[in-house]
């Protein structure tokens, strides 16, 4: 009998994905959709969706899903995780949603110690609305709302999220991984893995932060934007485990 | 029933969500509502729920979203300018069909206003102040016993309807001091479990809380919800008519103001005035029905409100100008001086019309 060695993942339905060529979001979901099969999952979890272009991913995962309003993700799991605490509770939201409208709801269930794993799809843009400027842009980036390049006099600077919630002392675990290669992907699925170990062992607050391409909006074809991603993204959103207590309490 | 006991509302409202088998509260410190978040963090942790304080109301509304989903009674409290901050989450749980407890302790407003009692959220509650086709099932208790009791009964219509339903009470309603007995305390364990409740997806197909996304969709979602919202109407409307058969002048006012409207009532019959008074109690639902029985003898309508006439526009609708009405209101935490309305419910009996004399001097009159 021949083998079928690559499939989809059992965690998601036979919906066809609705992101964009070479969107990162793919990726992401079916990295998520791996480590929820692996560690046989799927029947204990519930998703956590958000406002922005990832957030279809409710409609497309073989697990409970609620759908929050922009930015309140991290509100809507805690309040899941707090009543249902031996459920894994899985929260996933993009840039705009985590790092603008959102930024006291991520902050305040980090530092609260929610026991909670956040993936964080940052694409350094708006891509569901048309491309506009996010927290993320980088400086002299072009978008609809800093036409000409970010301007840091003007616009002001991007920000970043992973170095700032390692700060928090009820995060165990921050931090940021991409997709642009092979080898980056499995690490971004291992870092996924092990933010979801995490919250099985009531460790706290775990935030997988990934730099994930967003080709329609950085106006450049699927190849050139992931090329663009070690070429541009990386030196300013540098891969790092931020903070890794677990670590620490395994020595 | 409990013993009696003497509580403040805002504490009263605590024990009865507590009896009504809420497990998860989240609250913001706001005045005058903060003995309620205060009462839930004394007791909710001791009882193995949950209690968080949020970082803002916006984030506790979108919490009892989560803890909602998640099949369990869940509650949050506010008051007035911060209520404003949760109408998108109470518009989105009336959206995705979750239910959930809303109190609003109103102070005085616009904006910031201040922390005087006043009932300027009636348009905010009863219209919807977030987006879209929804109400909200909005109850108003006029004491510290009725708060108790339509905290009960705020649970039970938001899981019956699967609708955010809300406590809209005066902050006088929550700051005063009464007698008080509850109802024996339901066990969580007894409440039916919901069939939509995320609870992970073991041994049933997967659950979502999601969006209704095309045109068809969500058309199709808003017939429903207001095919719902027509069921509720015709069966939850709640109101107090008293005395109002052989009435002559009929007061309509809710909460807080229609204790003072009751005993001005009693005052005009003790001196021969046909006096009656319509008390709404769900305030959506209203009970437009018994309005137009209880006004069929009147001559005149007066409607008394601690705002600027919000409930006054829709008695105007519901009456569809068969009436006369006349409107006085109080805004910023003044209360209505009785005496003044009695001289001028005396003067609209003899035929005297001099009923806006007082305006801008006494708050607010208005004939309409």
């Amino acid at each position: 009998m021949e083998k079928k060695a690559f499939g989809r993942p059992a965690s998601l339905n036979d919906k066809i994905f609705t992101y964009c060529p070479g969107c990162g979001h793919g990726v992401v979901n079916r990295l998520l959709a791996e480590s929820i099969d692996e560690m046989g999952i799927a029947e204990n979890t519930i998703g956590v969706a958000y406002v922005g272009c990832g957030g279809m991913l409710y409609d497309f995962f073989n697990i409970d899903f609620a759908f929050p309003l922009h930015g309140r993700s991290p509100a809507a799991a805690t309040g899941i995780k707090r009543v249902r605490p031996d459920k894994i509770v899985i929260g996933y939201q993009g840039d705009g949603d985590l790092a603008a409208i959102g930024t006291a709801e991520i902050i305040h269930a980090a530092t609260r110690g929610e026991k909670l794993t956040v993936i964080f799809v940052n694409n350094g843009i708006y891509g569901m609305t048309g491309g506009q400027m996010a927290p993320t842009t980088l400086i002299g980036q072009d978008a609809a709302t800093c036409p000409g390049g970010r301007d840091p006099e003007y616009h002001g600077k991007p920000i970043r999220m992973c170095e700032m919630l390692a700060q928090l002392d009820g995060v165990c675990y921050a931090e940021r991984v991409t997709i642009d290669t092979p080898a980056h992907i499995r690490a971004a699925k291992k870092a996924i893995q092990k933010g979801i170990r995490n919250q099985m062992a009531q460790k706290g607050f775990s935030i997988i932060e990934v730099v994930s391409p967003c080709p329609v909006q950085w106006k450049l074809s699927p190849v050139d934007a992931y090329k663009r991603i070690e070429r541009e993204v990386l030196p300013f959103y540098g891969l790092k485990i931020f903070k890794d207590t677990t670590e620490e309490e395994e020595r | 029933m409990s013993k009696k006991l003497f509580m403040k509302g805002n504490e009263a409202i605590g024990e009865a969500a507590i009896r009504s088998g809420v497990m998860a509260y989240y609250g913001y410190p706001i005045t005058p509502q903060n003995e309620l978040t205060a009462y839930m963090a004394r007791h909710m942790r001791e009882k193995g729920r949950v209690f968080i304080q949020t970082e803002s109301e916006i984030t506790a509304i979108n919490a009892v979203f989560g803890s909602s989903c998640a099949g369990v009674r869940a509650m949050t409290s506010s008051a007035s300018t911060a209520m404003s901050l949760k109408q998108e989450g109470i518009s989105h749980l009336a959206y995705l069909e979750i239910p959930a407890v809303i109190v609003d302790m109103m102070r005085g407003g616009p904006g910031l206003g201040n922390i005087l009692a006043t009932q300027n959220d009636y348009n905010q509650a009863v219209k919807g102040g977030g987006t879209g086709d929804y109400h909200t099932i909005v109850l108003a208790p006029s004491s510290v016993q009725e708060a108790a009791d339509l905290t009960r009964l705020a649970f039970e219509l938001s899981d019956k309807y699967r609708n955010p339903a809300m406590i809209l009470a005066d902050g006088t309603i929550g700051q005063m001091v009464e007698s008080v007995e509850f109802p024996e305390p339901i066990d969580p364990s007894d409440i039916p479990e919901r069939d939509y409740a995320l609870t992970g997806c073991k041994g049933r197909p997967p659950r979502k809380a999601e969006p209704k996304n095309s045109a068809e969709e969500l058309e199709n979602h808003n017939l429903r919800l207001q095919e719902k919202y027509q069921t509720c109407m015709d069966t939850e409307k709640r109101s107090e008519s008293i005395l109002t058969d052989d009435a002559e002048i009929v007061v309509v006012s809710f909460g807080f103001v229609s204790r003072l409207a009751h005993e001005m009532v009693a005052e005009l019959r003790a001196e021969g005035i046909k006096a009656g008074l319509f008390r709404p109690i769900t305030l959506w639902p209203f009970d437009d029905d018994a309005l137009k029985k209880a006004v069929e003898n009147a001559k005149a309508v007066v409607v008394l409100e601690h705002n600027a006439g919000m409930m006054c526009s829709d008695i105007r609708m519901y009456l569809e100008g068969q009436k006369p009405i006349y409107f006085h209101g109080r805004m910023g935490g003044s209360i209505i001086n009785t005496d003044s309305v009695k001289a001028k419910i005396r003067n609209v009996v003899n035929n005297k019309e001099d009923w806006r004399e007082l305006h801008g001097k006494e708050g607010i009159w208005k004939t309409c």
